[in-house]
């Protein structure tokens, strides 16, 4: 990888050209490999940043995504659990918004706005969940098959291609509706329905690090497949998962609020998903509570939102095949 | 078409279509909530009638048995009987299947002519104030659940301003007939059909839009001016049939997203189709229903592919001898 970004003399890897009247400084202590690789990844990990914070987009996105998160984090300052409950419900049933109620309240006089900030805890939670697991499964059977090669590619990219096949939301639905509702049901099947799309391209990024000749170098020398896998092509490979994963989150947290508007959410936790379900189930919509159905998807719709940016702008930095353009 | 390109696309197709029953067959029967578990948690019911209803599922049989059982009378269209309904899932799924095909129908073809226009237009003025905002647009609709935009819809134009129908598919107790009865389903079908048009719009304008950029590049292009063409001709007779290639595969790609859609779009407005219907199976839960939907709708999408991979052989030699 090169950019025009100057490397940091001094580091005891780049080699500094000397001034004619200066002196060789003095020898550093001698690195170990596992040092030089990690002073390397800081440095492309700067470098990266640096691209990074030049993008408006990704920058906007990572604004709203750190609000929200906040937001989640601190839902106990800013509303008390209790004012979610049905029980301790505040307020008058249907309240439009007012002074006490910023967002009204709902069919029980529960706070809208209590309900949002709690909700997001769950639909990020979710989304998180369910990214882990779709990449850790997408990222095994990409490198696996990449690496391997043979009829042992050609047999996991078939799979994928017959998981890729088959449609995300009735799949999902009928492996929710057999699980059971729980936000980990919940969370399992939206990670289990969407990892084909990684696999592929983990795969593809796999095929292109095998052939590099540092990987040769490595191989000749006596590496094995576990050092070959998690020393050079896991490392190399990685940018891109980041890249996809930030994709992949927006995509879940889609697809709980899916799921729970149609009634597969846990119903003793509150989400965005399980709040609009609740309020259209209610008769919100034909009532024109427009203040009990607009925020949970107003949130939804910026979450989402700001992690596609962050995505974009990421892979734009970190996607050789759309950096040359 | 060479016979060669033909051939491997309808076995892979038949291949994936096996995994998928196999798949089917499997789900229903090894994870928890399989028939003889809901028979088993009913306490009342007697010892022997419930021996009778594993008789009557062939649960007693072996897997393999229960598969090739499966197997015959999938082929012979026997869905099973739903809990709910009390009547045959094929029965009810060609009942049904009719509303949605309306609804899908027309807003593919909705959202494809406005899409590819918006992308046509939007390549053809690359950075104009028009391509950035359509950009824009297209990232927010993507961003938002289709069943809350239909929510949004259903509140303002429904609800408040009472242009359209709430729900269902013809207004009850009116008894229209010839022009009446179809411009009545058309007022039912305006807000769903919307809702997954705009859902759908992004997606053909971005792909539209990339297809044709990158046309734009082609030596064919610079040919066609060197003749002397004007610039809209050049689009219009050049580029533009040759971008149109990528979106073909569109069409099939997006109907498991269209599926998707169909089932919370026509939830929020009770448009009595598959989706519908599955919203129902999910509520009951009534698995044969569940089982027979979800294996209908991967078939079509299946069948969709193939399609595309077979028309798209047609349109672009490359392909098939690649």
């Amino acid at each position: 990888m090169t950019t025009g970004i100057p490397q940091s003399p001094g580091d005891g890897l780049t080699p500094v050209p000397l001034a004619p009247d200066q002196k060789l400084p003095a020898p550093k202590r001698l690195q170990s490999p596992k040092q030089i690789a990690w002073t390397r990844r800081r440095r492309s990990m700067a470098r990266t940043w640096a691209a990074y914070r030049k993008s408006k987009m990704g920058m906007a996105g990572l604004v709203i995504l750190v609000i929200f998160v906040l937001i989640a984090l601190g839902a106990p300052l800013l509303a008390s659990r209790e004012s979610i409950s049905a029980t301790g419900a505040e307020g008058a049933a249907w309240e439009s918004p007012s002074a006490k109620f910023p967002l009204g309240t709902d069919n029980l006089g529960r706070s809208v706005l209590a309900l949002t900030i709690w909700g997001s805890r769950i639909s990020l939670f979710v989304g998180l969940v369910a990214t882990v697991i779709s990449m850790f499964i997408g990222a095994l059977v990409g490198i696996a098959a990449g690496h391997m090669g043979s009829w042992r590619d050609s047999f996991l990219m078939r799979v994928t291609d017959w998981f890729l096949a088959i449609p995300f939301l009735p799949l999902a639905i009928v492996l929710a509706s057999l699980l059971g509702a729980s936000i980990w049901n919940i969370a399992f099947v939206i990670g289990i329905t969407s990892w084909p799309g990684t696999a592929r391209l983990v795969r593809a990024q796999t095929l292109s690090v095998k052939t590099r000749p540092y990987v040769e170098r490595a191989r000749a020398l006596g590496a094995g497949n576990w050092h070959l896998v998690s020393r050079h092509i896991l490392p190399n490979v990685f940018p891109l998962i980041f890249a996809n994963t930030i994709l992949v989150v927006a995509v879940a947290i889609l697809s709980e609020t899916t799921l729970s508007f149609l009634g597969l959410g846990d119903p003793l936790s509150v989400s965005w998903g399980t709040i609009l379900e609740l309020a259209f189930g209610a008769g919100a919509a034909t009532r024109g509570a427009w203040w009990w159905l607009g925020p949970p998807g107003v949130a939804i719709l910026l979450v989402v939102l700001a992690f596609t940016m962050c995505g974009y702008a990421l892979d734009e930095i970190l996607n050789p095949r759309l950096r040359r353009r | 078409m060479t016979r060669r390109y033909v051939v491997r696309k309808i076995a892979g197709a038949l291949a994936t279509l096996v995994f998928v029953l196999a798949f089917n067959f499997l789900l229903f029967r090894v994870l928890p909530g399989n028939p003889a578990q809901i028979l088993a948690r009913n306490k009342l019911l007697p010892q022997d009638a419930v021996e009778q209803l594993e008789e009557d599922f062939g649960l007693n049989d072996s897997m393999g048995t229960q598969f090739v059982k499966y197997l015959e009378t999938t082929f012979q269209g026997n869905l099973g009987i739903s809990y709910t309904f009390r009547e045959p899932v094929s029965g009810l799924i060609s009942e049904r299947i009719w509303p949605t095909l309306l609804l899908i129908g027309v807003s593919t073809v909705g959202s494809m002519v406005l899409g590819l226009l918006i992308g046509i237009y939007g390549a053809w003025r690359r950075g104009s104030g028009f391509d950035v905002s359509t950009l824009g647009g297209s990232l927010v609709f993507y961003a938002m659940p289709e069943f809350w935009l239909g929510i949004l819809l259903l509140i303002f134009f429904a609800a408040t301003l009472g242009w359209f129908p709430i729900s269902g598919i013809v207004t009850p107790g009116a008894n229209f007939t010839g022009f009446a009865a179809a411009a009545d389903v058309m007022n039912h079908l305006f807000l769903p059909a919307l809702t997954l048009t705009l859902g759908l719009i992004g997606e053909y304008a971005l792909v539209m839009r990339s297809s044709l950029l990158d046309v734009m590049g082609e030596d064919y292009l610079t040919t066609a001016r060197a003749k002397g063409l004007r610039e809209s001709l050049v689009l219009r007779r050049h580029a533009v049939p040759n971008a149109l290639l990528p979106t073909v595969t569109l069409v099939a790609l997006n109907l498991g997203f269209i599926i998707s859609g169909a089932i919370t779009v026509e939830t929020v407005f009770s448009w009595p189709g598959l989706g519908l219907l599955t919203y129902d199976a999910i509520q009951a839960p009534d698995y044969p229903l569940m089982q027979g939907l979800f294996l209908l709708f991967t078939a079509a999408i299946i069948l969709a592919n193939l399609a595309a991979d077979l028309v798209y052989g047609y349109l672009d030699p490359r392909v098939r001898y690649a």
